[in-house]
């Protein structure tokens, strides 16, 4: 009975606002809180080149939870992002090293050691049916100790080629970062799949329930190896762009990484346990932890207090949105 | 059959860890330049019980089925507090003890409460409570430094009439104190039913929640007997993020090679412990063997992905393929 | 002892769920010192009772007393506190602890706070020498125990909780018959202590050998209480059966005489659950499959679905030997399977999801070109379907959990149809729903059916099988017990070969109703 009072008082409103979890409505309402507290704190905030330059930085962060959302969708985790990332920008920057052929093959060489890994991770979890926390978690280290083996322990010398340096930094159109392009083209990419694409329903009937799709006919398997495959590969280009973004790649750049995006996604209303969330919802996400650490850094909050309040706040956002049923 | 076979049975992961340390320890004392010196077996202990503190703490997390990624951060934040703490006379040092174990309990029941009365999944839950207890690790250790009761540390981490290494002792102590009451508890035995099969635990009428609640919070414990054994040996604190991550990390590769399920309901923290002790000495066969030490990370990387590929083999054995989504 | 003095009373329980009644003013009296049996057809309302008895649901209405005075239990632990232990079909054992550690799960010998090993070892191993089981090692892992151990074990458990009164469902059904014979002299023994124990069990020898007293259920009441002993075979069948059909039923045509054999299995085995099964459908044809719940009928058309590994045999399509490996081989190409699974909440559907999501699941390859869904195709299947169905829902785009069990079968069967299936396996599709959208399956499946499917379908409810099937294949143990064609197909034909009794002399007069 209240369904269909809600359904009638739903269908009198916008389309847009229909659909809206309110999740993605309280994650949106907190980056306009956040932009409101930091006006008063700084009259700068609310300014085009500062709002410009954060959605610059959110987009690295916005490549890597994408593929962080995919994974979570099936009611997975890839823990691999740190050394995913780090990898992608070695690698890109190792190729470079190799002659102008190097420098032309650079960013595909460095998603494709991200594939790699994910499809590592794919197989452990879809065909051996490790717990993808565990596998993940293993396949990171084994990609740090091959980094660490490749590198030698110091921050390699190769730089990023002048590619990766445009795709980060430049600008196409005027005014417009590149980056911030590539991540609106990676998440209308994101947006298609999984709206529009068979792929996209079975992600999220697997993460529903495995069970039902299995017996609906799906290849469970498949679906779940190309999505970490895809993780792998987003993570790593993530990378490539942080490394023309510094124009170098570092040891450990990815591990500021993992914890942010995973909080995007849950923050942005995607059920961790899978089969539920919407991108947009990721993009509120993604901006709003960008917001945060910006505003945190501002402040000069030390990274001790923005730690600790990254924990607390996605604890309590989770304990809002995310728990699990009670019923036993 | 006979009773000493279902004890063989039970014990076969821990005996099983036994024998990979024994083996490997074996391999690195015949090679070490120094030998089977009381010299390198103290010095081998002292960073095999930092591992087994954790591996510990990890054990009475995943017998419950669920997991604690911020058992590493838990270690680094003790660490950093009693190298501010552990100080003083004795008194001041005991107290300082007390609290540096204190924060270690209080930390664990967070997550606890926020894992069972809160509902979250272990996982993201321990990710972000792992953020906040390294936040405060770095509030109090903004750079390394401190500096800990020495006398305390030196007597904890030396050989007690020359050849026993004293960390060892401590370790059999807190094994008696923590380990055997609790896994002799009724509310052990709930942890080991409610990681079995929570569904028949409850139709059983076990008191799941306090059993697991009882896993984290210890798990709590014994992550900070771990930090301020770190102390002893550093004398320092340091708010590291890496070596933090990196102990979360062996310790549920301790625990795999310790022979305990990451399923739940199976295995013991002694076998966690010789898990511990055998990751360690393989990590440092590298050194006797002299590889290059960069080497490191990448062969307890594959160590610890062989470790957790093992697991997958009872799948192979499943017979209809509904199980595999249970 | 003696009757007139009853230790335990039902009146008047009534238990509903959702709108199936489960329970309809049900009378039950215990007495100590006896074992009381309870029969009934699956569904009768049995399980029902028990677990109201053990605290697992609480009743609608109704009252219970014990001694005399009226009790109602919150839960198991409660019913445990009074003396009532049930030992219940699934099996409570955790399956990574020891026997002993089992048996005293709930209330283990403490001393200085932790469990007493040696007191442990002494209950477990007098409760299993009770149980007569003393061949169980308490320090065994119960996981390491066959099944029928296992159910020693449950017995045992039980027994250490000291019961007054003791429910024994299907407790014998897992077990070998020297162990059988060995409950049988517990259960005899506890009888002359003075315990009261009530016996559910399918298996008549077992009933006629043990029971003092013995009340049928039917549709939720009991019919009939009397004298174990007092009644044929016949009689009770009668009595379990009953006089009430509720369903109109499609005309039969039976296959055309042309038509071909679609699917077939040849010797198929699987594990310890399927026993060398052989059967065909021919196109146009419906096949039952009947038997009491669990004699393997699932787990045969999970094998025909792809889902099992290890299955021994020949699955022949269209005559031709065929190896499925996974449910996408099943229903893709030119087998042309569909299962519409057990359970529709776990199995079926993806309940968070929307009806159009639902829908279009299992034919997204034949919606999509190029992996993109081609929403109008999408849309124009679907509202044939809806139609074709009448799935009554509020729109297309609201989550599935959200219609009633009726509507959401529908959409269980109609994502099938969507694929336009050659062979249609059904695993006991009416569970739950209501009378009208049963009916309206019934038709359907006729239709599919006339329209050329191959159709097997399996049903706990024997009036669906008679009024739906050209032939029933009766399964008990894993194998094919009996075949029914035609007018063969009776209530008490169905009942008698699920029950495994055999000879034709059980055969009175009910035949013809077809």
């Amino acid at each position: 009975m209240s369904e269909t009072t809600l359904g009638g008082l739903a269908g009198r409103m916008p389309k847009f606002l229909r659909r809206a979890d309110p999740a993605v409505v309280t994650a949106f309402a907190c980056i306009v809180l956040l932009l409101f507290l930091g006006s008063l704190y700084s009259r700068s905030f609310l300014s085009p080149e500062y709002l410009l330059q954060q959605l610059k930085v959110a987009s690295f962060l916005g490549v890597i939870a994408t593929g962080m959302m995919l994974v979570i969708l099936l009611g997975q985790i890839d823990l691999s992002v740190p050394w995913a990332v780090a990898a992608g920008a070695m690698m890109a920057c190792a190729a470079a090293a190799y002659g102008s052929a190097g420098v032309a093959l650079a960013i595909p060489f460095g998603v494709l050691c991200g594939v790699a890994i994910g499809i590592v991770n794919g197989i452990g979890v879809a065909y051996l049916r490790i717990p993808s926390m565990i596998i993940t978690l293993a396949t990171n280290a084994v990609a740090q100790g091959l980094m660490v083996v490749y590198t030698g322990g110091f921050s390699p010398q190769d730089s990023a080629t002048a590619a990766m340096r445009y795709l980060a930094t430049g600008f196409t159109i005027p005014g417009v970062p590149n980056a911030v392009i590539i991540w609106a083209l990676i998440g209308a990419a994101m947006v298609f799949m999984l709206t529009r694409s068979s792929f996209g329903r079975a992600v999220y009937g697997i993460g529903n329930r495995e069970r039902a799709a299995y017996l609906s006919g799906i290849d469970t398997r498949r679906i779940v190896l190309i999505a970490f495959a895809v993780s792998g590969g987003l993570s790593a280009f993530g990378g490539v762009l942080l490394a023309g973004y510094a124009s170098k790649a570092a040891q450990s750049m990815g591990d500021a990484y993992l914890l942010p995006s995973i909080a995007a996604v849950v923050l942005g209303g995607t059920s961790i346990l899978g089969g539920r969330g919407s991108y947009l919802g990721t993009v509120a996400g993604v901006i709003l932890i960008t917001l945060l650490q910006s505003i945190l850094s501002v402040m000069q909050m030390p990274e001790a207090g923005r730690q600790i309040i990254y924990g607390v706040v996605i604890v309590a956002m989770l304990l809002l949105y995310g728990r699990a049923p009670a019923s036993r | 059959m006979k009773d000493w076979r279902y004890w063989l049975a039970e014990q076969r992961g821990t005996l099983f860890a036994f024998g990979i340390f024994i083996v490997m320890f074996a391999i690195y004392s015949a090679n070490h330049p120094a030998g089977f010196t009381a010299n390198v077996v103290q010095t081998a202990a002292n960073k095999g019980v930092l591992l087994a503190f954790v591996a510990m703490a990890q054990t009475l997390v995943v017998i419950t089925a669920g997991i604690d990624l911020s058992v590493g951060m838990i270690f680094t934040l003790t660490n950093c507090m009693a190298s501010w703490l552990v100080i003083g006379t004795g008194l001041e040092t005991g107290f300082g003890v007390l609290a540096v174990l204190g924060t270690g309990l209080l930390c664990g029941a967070i997550n606890g409460a926020i894992i069972i009365y809160g509902r979250l999944q272990p996982i993201v839950a321990t990710i972000a409570t792992g953020a906040v207890f390294f936040g405060l690790a770095l509030l109090l250790r903004p750079v390394p430094g401190g500096s800990v009761n020495e006398d305390l540390a030196d007597f904890l981490t030396g050989r007690f009439f020359g050849v026993v290494p004293a960390s060892l002792v401590a370790l059999l102590v807190v094994v008696l104190v923590v380990w055997v009451p609790f896994s002799r508890s009724e509310f052990g035995r709930a942890a080991y039913a409610a990681g079995s099969s929570e569904m028949a635990a409850y139709m059983s009428g076990v008191p799941i929640r306090r059993g697991k609640f009882l896993a984290y919070t210890l798990a709590g414990l014994l992550a900070a007997i771990g930090g301020l054994f770190l102390t002893f040996f550093t004398y320092t604190g340091e708010a590291a993020y890496a070596s933090g991550n990196a102990y979360t990390l062996f310790s549920i590769a301790a625990v795999v090679l310790g022979g305990v399920s990451l399923f739940g309901g199976k295995g013991s923290a002694i076998g966690a412990i010789f898990g511990a002790l055998a990751f360690r000495t393989i990590g440092d066969l590298l050194f006797v063997f002299d590889f290059d030490p960069l080497w490191q990370p990448l062969f307890q990387g594959v160590i610890l992905l062989i470790a957790v590929s093992l697991g997958a083999f009872a799948l192979f054995r499943v017979r209809n393929r509904l199980e595999w989504f249970l | 002892m003696d009757g007139a003095a009853p230790l335990f009373r039902m009146e008047g329980i009534s238990k509903r769920y959702g709108g199936v009644r489960a329970l309809e003013k049900a009378d039950l009296t215990v007495t100590a010192g006896g074992i009381h049996a309870i029969l009934g057809e699956n569904g009768a309302g049995k399980s029902t009772l028990i677990k109201v008895m053990a605290g697992v649901v609480a009743p609608d209405e109704g009252t219970m007393t014990l001694d005399g005075h009226e009790v109602s239990f919150a839960s198991p632990a409660a019913a445990n506190q009074a003396g009532i232990v049930c030992i219940f079909q699934e099996l409570s054992l955790i399956p990574e602890l020891s026997v002993a550690d089992n048996i005293v799960i709930s209330d283990p010998p403490k001393r200085f706070g932790m469990i007493d090993r040696k007191a442990q070892r002494r209950i477990a191993e007098q409760a299993l020498a009770r149980a007569g089981a003393s061949d169980i090692h308490p320090c065994a892992l119960v996981k390491d125990l066959p099944l029928s151990r296992r159910q020693m074990v449950e017995i045992a458990k039980a027994l250490a909780r000291k019961p007054r009164i003791l429910i024994l469902d299907e407790a014998t059904s897992a077990l070998t018959a020297a162990d059988v014979a060995k409950v049988f002299e517990v259960l005899k023994r506890l009888r002359s202590e003075g315990l009261a124990l009530l016996y559910i069990s399918h298996r008549m020898n077992e009933i006629a050998e043990l029971a003092d007293h013995c009340t049928v259920f039917r549709n939720g009441r009991n019919v009939a209480s009397y004298p174990a002993g007092s009644k044929s075979d016949n009689e009770v069948v009668e009595l379990m059966i009953g006089r009430e059909y509720s369903h109109i039923f499609p005309p039969k045509p039976g296959p055309a005489p042309a038509a071909t054999t679609v699917l077939e299995a040849r010797k198929l085995s699987w594990a310890d659950r399927l026993d060398n099964i052989s059967l065909s459908v021919k196109a146009g044809e419906i096949v039952g499959l009947g038997g009491l719940d669990g004699q393997g009928q699932r787990e045969l058309l999970l094998a025909f679905f792809g889902v099992l590994r290890g299955i021994s045999g020949e699955i022949l399509i269209d005559g031709k030997p065929v190896s499925i490996a996974s449910p996408t081989a099943a229903s893709h190409g030119r087998i042309g399977m569909a299962l519409i699974p057990e359970d529709r909440k776990t199995e079926g559907l993806m309940l968070p999801m929307t009806v159009r999501e639902n829908l279009s699941f299992a034919a997204l390859d034949r919606l999509s070109k190029a992996g993109i869904i081609d929403r109008v195709a999408e849309q124009r299947l679907i509202d044939d379907m809806v139609g074709l169905l009448a799935i009554k829902t509020a729109g297309l785009d609201i989550p599935v959990g959200a219609l009633s069990g009726g509507n959401q079968q529908k959409v269980v069967i109609a994502k099938w149809l969507m694929r336009q299936p050659r062979i249609i396996l059904l695993n006991d599709p009416t569970r739950g729903i209501d009378v009208g959208t049963k009916q309206e399956l019934y038709q359907l499946m006729r239709k599919l059916a006339d329209a050329g499917a191959a159709i097997l379908f399996y049903s706990t409810d024997y009036d669906e099988l008679i009024g739906c099937c050209d032939r029933v294949l009766v399964l008990y143990d894993g194998a094919v017990k009996r075949e029914l064609v035609g007018a063969e197909i009776t209530e008490h034909a169905l009942i008698a070969s699920a029950l495994n009794i055999h000879g034709d002399d059980n055969r009175i007069g009910l035949g013809g109703k077809a």
